[in-house]
């Protein structure tokens, strides 16, 4: 009995060293590409709506499609554990030059435009607030929506988690007004969210909440604010038409980056997504695409 | 080559005992070289007192003091809700149940213990968190209390299977001269067997806290991540842990940032393995 106990143990003690020197390396680099696609939450289901279309037509190509943030797909493509970053936010000029410390000379694609919708419980009868008053909202200056023409009752402000490409650009672009330096920060008490689908389910149960997300996650189940500029508007919906000819003053740029210059498959995949095709699934998810823009 | 056979597998043991050691120590020395770099730029007494976590301002504040008391608020909450089930699941396994039921029960224990935690989590935010939402009238339920709820089921089988053992491994001469002197059951429950296998208690409900303070998604997904300064258990706070898990994704490597939840990570160490170093103490006290 105890002779087979130690057997058992001799061979799991074992197995990770033996697994190790096995695990195919190249081998099967003969047969099909693989492509490692990493990067930003808001675009894994786009990057896996191409990636499903570019592999029906090209079946050597294996594309894995993960998430996890655009600074984890940066972190990713510089330390060469992916082959295409996708990022809801551009590279931040640190990131730039710890890829050229790394020998990684980084080119930025644009790829479609995403509208960032600030969005309400659905009894909420505020229609419409300016970058200013979102600004006030967020960093805890106005705390009850009376104060901004609503009913009496706190505001409960919800934010993406830090490693968000989304929750970088509404704090450059809505809490510090476009300044992205600027003084202004969240303020300790919003709610920071692990992703856009709790942001969804938070804002359609709570009464008193506020928060964003890409206009291809919101659901019926919440309402959609008009944004404007200046204070006392013109005061724009986020919709297809007001992203593209950027009336709409919360519509950002969605890029993939790759290592030096794309090549082979990964140059077709690109190219892919830049043709007429890859713009139409862009559209077919809710996604604003480059093309049509004025 | 029998004896031969016998050097090499106790050899093969003996490694593996040693290998866990060096796990640790290599896993506590990257912590602390990357963890304790943030010192270098950023002073002690900013991290260690400071009550603002704002990574993104600039400059950017590292106040530790709001994280340390959201893991403190939500493990407290679920040490409250844990430990007194526990300790009652334990006693009527151990001496209450008949066999049949016992087995059954034991299972049920174990069975709680093998749920991923993103699944309670993913329960919690659908099911519990309105319900506390309405019961205390809040503005959001994503709080404390609600992670201290779904970390209290996830705490529940470390404590009960280890109290369990601690209680049926009482001699049972105990038991019985306590029963022939005339004692009820339930009086030798809490005045014979509860006391002798205290130290057994006290380790398990340590290991059961040790578990809830370094869990991570479902408190990420429950309690809001808010790095206000709590004030109650029905409020968001923002964890340890979730801080570490939600930032590192953005953090460019070699910043401050980045070695500012390394720190954070140390923290967490040091509590946990005190946490560990207090059960490890109640247990061998019990062999004296």
């Amino acid at each position: 009995m105890k002779k087979w106990i130690f057997t058992v143990m001799l061979v799991l003690a074992l197995s990770p060293a033996l697994g190790c020197s096995k695990a195919p390396q190249g081998e099967a680099k003969v047969k099909s590409q693989a492509i490692q696609v990493k990067g930003s939450d808001t675009m894994v289901n786009l990057g896996q709506a191409w990636a499903e279309e570019f592999m029906a037509r090209h079946p050597e190509a294996s594309i894995a499609i993960t998430g996890g943030g655009s600074g984890t797909g940066i972190a990713a493509l510089v330390n060469g554990t992916c082959d295409i970053a996708q990022s809801s936010r551009e590279m931040k000029q640190q990131e730039i030059v710890l890829a050229k410390v790394n020998g990684k000379d980084v080119r930025e694609f644009k790829v479609a435009v995403d509208a960032l919708a600030v969005i309400v419980h659905p009894s909420n009868p505020v229609k419409e607030l300016s970058i200013d008053q979102l600004s006030d909202i967020f960093t805890g200056k106005t705390v009850n929506w009376k104060e901004v023409g609503g009913e009496d009752r706190p505001i409960l402000a919800l934010s993406r988690e830090r490693n968000s490409g989304t929750h970088v650009y509404f704090l450059e672009h809505v809490v510090r007004k476009g300044n992205e330096k600027g003084p202004e920060q969240f303020a300790p008490s919003t709610l920071m969210l692990p992703s856009s689908q709790a942001i969804i389910e938070e804002v359609s149960q709570s009464q008193g909440a506020i928060g964003y997300d890409g206009m291809g996650y919101v659901t019926a189940q919440v309402k959609t604010l008009g944004v404007a500029k200046a204070a006392g508007g013109p005061f724009v919906r986020p919709t297809m038409a007001t992203a593209m000819d950027k009336t709409y003053p919360l519509a950002r740029p969605l890029l993939v980056y790759t290592a030096g210059d794309p090549q082979g498959l990964i140059k077709d995949l690109i190219d892919f997504i830049l043709s007429d095709e890859g713009q139409k699934i862009v559209e077919v998810m809710d996604f604003v695409p480059l093309g049509k823009k004025a | 080559m029998r004896k031969v056979r016998e050097w090499l597998i106790e050899k093969i043991i003996l490694l593996n005992g040693f290998a866990c050691i060096l796990f640790v120590g290599l896993i506590f020395f990257f912590l602390a070289k990357d963890g304790l770099a943030l010192f270098r730029t950023f002073s002690p007494a900013g991290f260690f007192l400071g009550t603002l976590w704002n990574p993104l301002a600039e400059p950017p504040q590292f106040g530790i003091v709001p994280l340390f008391l959201g893991s403190l608020w939500v493990t407290l909450g679920a040490a409250l809700i844990s430990v007194p089930l526990g300790i009652a699941c334990a006693i009527f396994i151990g001496e209450i149940a008949p066999r049949w039921l016992r087995e059954i029960l034991k299972a049920g224990v174990e069975l709680l213990a093998a749920i991923p935690s993103i699944v309670i989590g993913f329960i919690g935010i659908t099911m519990l968190a309105p319900v506390i939402r309405n019961t205390f009238h809040l503005t959001t339920g994503l709080t404390a209390f609600t992670g201290s709820v779904a970390l209290a089921f996830m705490a529940i089988p470390t404590i009960v299977s280890m109290m369990e053992d601690a209680i049926t491994s009482v001699p049972r001469h105990y038991k019985e001269g306590s029963l022939a002197l005339g004692a009820t059951h339930w009086q030798t429950i809490y005045r014979v067997i509860v006391p002798a296998a205290s130290s057994g208690i006290v380790a398990s409900v340590m290991l059961g806290i040790g578990r809830v303070i370094g869990e991570t998604m479902a408190v990420m997904m429950l309690t809001g991540n808010a790095s206000v300064m709590p004030k109650s258990l029905l409020e968001p706070v923002r964890t340890m842990t979730a801080t570490i898990a939600a930032e590192m994704g953005e953090t460019v490597r070699g910043s401050e940032h980045y070695f500012s939840l390394f720190a954070v990570g140390l923290v967490l160490f040091a509590i946990t393995f005190a946490i560990n170093l207090v059960a490890d103490m109640a247990l061998h006290h019990k062999k004296k």
